[in-house]
């Protein structure tokens, strides 16, 4: 018998509503398509606060935080990034919240000497109002800007050598954090591929250190992104996070949120279509046709607005890969779906945001990332999507970027993509080049530029997916040569693009419709 | 290796031609003269602003008059004070930064500007550049006509001379790099692989937009 979540539909089955950017489509699937929901939000803790105390003083395979402190030290504390978690949450943020009582603990056991540090890697900087809301505003209003700060990459006399692994790889860090007695890490782990050492060995660090990893070939060996005992580059930022805990003094704080994406309101866009109440088939309605009636400008202010209630479902402290272990089992307890059997079609909706376009419109090339980076690796065990298989998403797939967030992702897009399509090629070509452009690194430091070499990666993003499917068709794109440029097919409904994808898979194809957001992982298993 | 071509003016630094030449005009050898200057400068403010509303060219033509009788000594013995009064603390910080990032990347910096290259080149060396393309006044007998030596850098003739430097050096023009913040400027930006707006000004901003070239505020905090 198959899981909950998995829902077979018959020929009576209601329409169902997937994301399309901002808006939303009804999409008629066949009888005996597969229909993958994600798992009801786990409970979220009752005192979170009281978890937090409790976590940093019983930690894994570590002191308690209050035995490493002692007057006069030198403490860093890092944070993630508004790219986690999607959408970004309603205040207190999980951050404020462990801030609140680690910075409490520092004044307590007299530790006056500390820095905070968004840790964006070569994300794009946090502006203030961003910070103020993980923050929150106490603590935004006394130490923003000189003691709290984002992580700058390419600040010559900002980063240092930690060492290198056995294989060569270089670790270099955020010097302040590297020459800290104590560096303190605050997570907040959306999925699984988030935290462990991916926090202090990429978060803050620079191109220098990104570049073992962060490239096609190691791309191409993760099987999936998700699940970090088949990921590659998982097994690269180890050797590197290892190298890292074994200078550095890192006391780990890792939080886990459940999937409550959407407020009660509107919780019926994560539910069985056919399992709605007439009231919630009458607001689905609703909701579609005002977005459809809304200009676009709004739509994007009104789901830029309205943050997420996630609740916190586990705090972890202590040794890095310890804490990491217990935050996956958390994280995978929320998010895996048993599937059985692989499909020839996989459909899913790709929705307005990602983690790297907060407050920003959904690129093309983050379309890219959505569908064959985030969904296509959305698996443990084999993936959803057979080997060769067709993928078909609904999204408009605009020409359109925002130029202070992603001006270099124009011009990798409309100059580069039309010479090559080829990571290996763009890897060998072109990246170190491009992501050496004074303009875009000034734009980077200076500004709210996500780093010149981060459209490279987010098309790498999509390698995996890339060298495992056969097509890759868009429904609902509002223009044909963006689609093309990457490499995709468009139908112009959902109807035709099954019609085409059938024509390149067996006869009776198995489809299978993922039904995110919220995130949902399948477990699939193949006998 | 690429050049860097940078305009100075609203990119590198705060101020304007005027600037330095309102300088020259109080610090003449003494007051009669300076009231002098001041009084033949407020009569061709009017050519001035019609100048500059023609082309950056002219304006530049009418302003370099104002130093006619001028000595060359007088001149170059006052450029370190001038530069050290009016240019150096309006270098903005964010540009020095870009400046070096260039110079990291090996690239060869060269500074392209309608001033005077004799205060260029002061600002080349502060900022670790590597050439400098500005305008010069022609002297007789040691005392400026009022007129410069061609080629004036001004508009056009700076994407020309761009030109001209990059086959000179051997830069390949496509791997090349150049910054103004003026639409002035958008000649010289043209023939570059890779333009960018640096603190635009309406016009230019508008323009990057359009063919989607990189702005950068970096006289921002």
């Amino acid at each position: 018998m198959s899981h909950p979540c998995v829902v077979t539909l018959d020929r009576k089955s209601a329409p169902r509503v997937l994301f399309s950017g901002d808006r939303l489509v009804e999409v008629d699937l066949p009888a005996g398509t597969r229909v993958i929901y994600p798992k009801a939000p786990l409970a979220g803790l009752k005192d979170p606060d009281a978890a937090i105390r409790y976590a940093i003083n019983h930690p894994y395979n570590s002191e308690p935080l209050y035995a490493k402190l002692r007057p006069g030290m030198k403490v860093v504390i890092a944070l993630d990034d508004i790219s986690l978690p999607l959408p970004p949450m309603r205040r207190p943020d999980v951050r404020e919240r462990v801030l609140t009582v680690v910075l409490d603990l520092l004044a307590d056991y007299g530790v006056d000497d500390f820095e905070i540090i968004i840790a964006t890697s070569v994300h794009r900087k946090m502006t203030g109002p961003e910070v103020r809301h993980i923050v929150g505003d106490k603590i935004f209003n006394a130490y923003w800007p000189k003691r709290l700060y984002n992580h700058d990459a390419e600040d010559p006399q900002g980063m240092k050598l930690v060492g290198e692994t056995e294989l060569g790889e270089k670790v270099i860090l955020n010097k302040k954090a590297v020459e800290s007695d104590l560096l303190i890490y605050v997570n907040l782990n959306l999925v699984p591929m988030d935290g462990g050492h991916k926090s202090v060995a990429v978060g803050l660090c620079g191109y220098e250190s990104l570049k073992p990893h962060h490239n096609p070939k190691v791309m191409r060996q993760c099987h999936s992104y998700m699940d970090p005992k088949s990921s590659m580059l998982n097994t690269v930022v180890e050797r590197q996070g290892a190298v890292a805990n074994k200078h550095l003094n890192v006391f780990t704080i890792e939080t886990t949120v459940n999937n409550r994406m959407f407020d009660r309101s509107l919780d019926f866009l994560a539910r069985n279509e056919d399992d709605l109440s007439p009231w919630d088939k009458t607001a689905m309605k609703a909701l579609i046709a005002t977005l459809d009636r809304t200009p676009q400008e709004l739509r994007e202010q009104i789901f830029r607005r309205v943050p997420s209630p996630f609740e916190l479902t586990g705090v972890f402290a202590g040794e890095t890969e310890a804490v990491h272990k217990e935050t996956l089992k958390r994280c995978f307890e929320q998010y895996a779906v048993p599937v059985k059997g692989q499909c020839d079609i996989l459909v899913a909706g790709v929705p307005y945001i990602s983690p790297y376009n907060v407050n920003a419109f959904l690129n093309p090339l983050l379309v890219q990332v959505m569908a064959q980076g985030y969904m296509f690796n959305m698996y443990r065990g084999s993936p959803l999507l057979k080997k060769g298989g067709t993928l078909i998403i609904t999204h408009p797939v605009s020409d359109r970027f925002d130029h202070d967030q992603h001006a270099p992702y124009v011009e990798f897009v409309h100059k580069l993509l039309p010479e090559t399509r080829d990571a290996m090629e763009l890897h060998k070509r072109y990246e170190e080049k491009f992501a050496s452009n004074p303009a875009y690194l000034a734009m980077y430091r200076k500004g709210r530029a996500y780093h010149p070499v981060h459209p490279f990666f987010m098309w790498y993003w999509g390698e995996a997916g890339r060298q495992h499917m056969g097509r890759v068709i868009v429904v609902g794109a509002d223009n044909e040569y963006m689609p093309r440029i990457l490499g995709y097919e468009t139908a112009p409904n959902m109807h035709e693009a099954l019609e085409m994808a059938k024509d390149t898979a067996p006869s009776s194809p198995e489809i299978t419709c993922m039904h995110l957001p919220p995130i949902v992982m399948a477990d699939v298993t193949t006998k | 290796m690429p050049a860097s071509y940078f305009d100075v003016d609203g990119t590198l630094v705060r101020t304007n031609l005027v600037h330095p030449t309102l300088y020259y005009l109080l610090n003449q050898a003494n007051p009669q003269r300076t009231l002098a200057r001041l009084a033949d400068a407020a009569l061709r403010a009017p050519r001035l602003v019609l100048a500059e509303l023609r082309d950056r060219r002219t304006f530049n033509e009418e302003l370099y008059g104002l130093y006619k009788g001028t000595s060359q000594d007088r001149l170059l013995t006052l450029a370190d004070d001038a530069y050290e009064k009016v240019l150096r603390p309006a270098i903005i910080k964010g540009a020095r930064e870009l400046v070096h990032t260039c110079r990291d990347k090996g690239h060869d910096v060269v500074i392209v500007s309608g001033a005077l290259d004799f205060l260029m080149a002061r600002l080349c060396r502060e900022l670790g550049a590597t050439h400098v393309i500005a305008n010069r006044l022609e002297f007789l007998d040691g005392v400026a006509t009022g007129r410069m030596l061609p080629p004036v850098v001004a508009g056009p003739t700076k994407a020309l001379l761009l030109r001209d430097h990059a086959k000179e050096y051997g830069h390949d023009l496509d791997e090349c790099y150049a910054y103004s913040d003026s639409y002035s400027d958008v000649p010289m930006l043209s023939v570059v692989g890779h333009p960018a707006a640096v603190n635009p000004d309406r016009a230019l901003e508008r323009l990057a937009r359009a063919y989607q070239w990189p702005v950068v505020h970096l006289d921002r905090p």
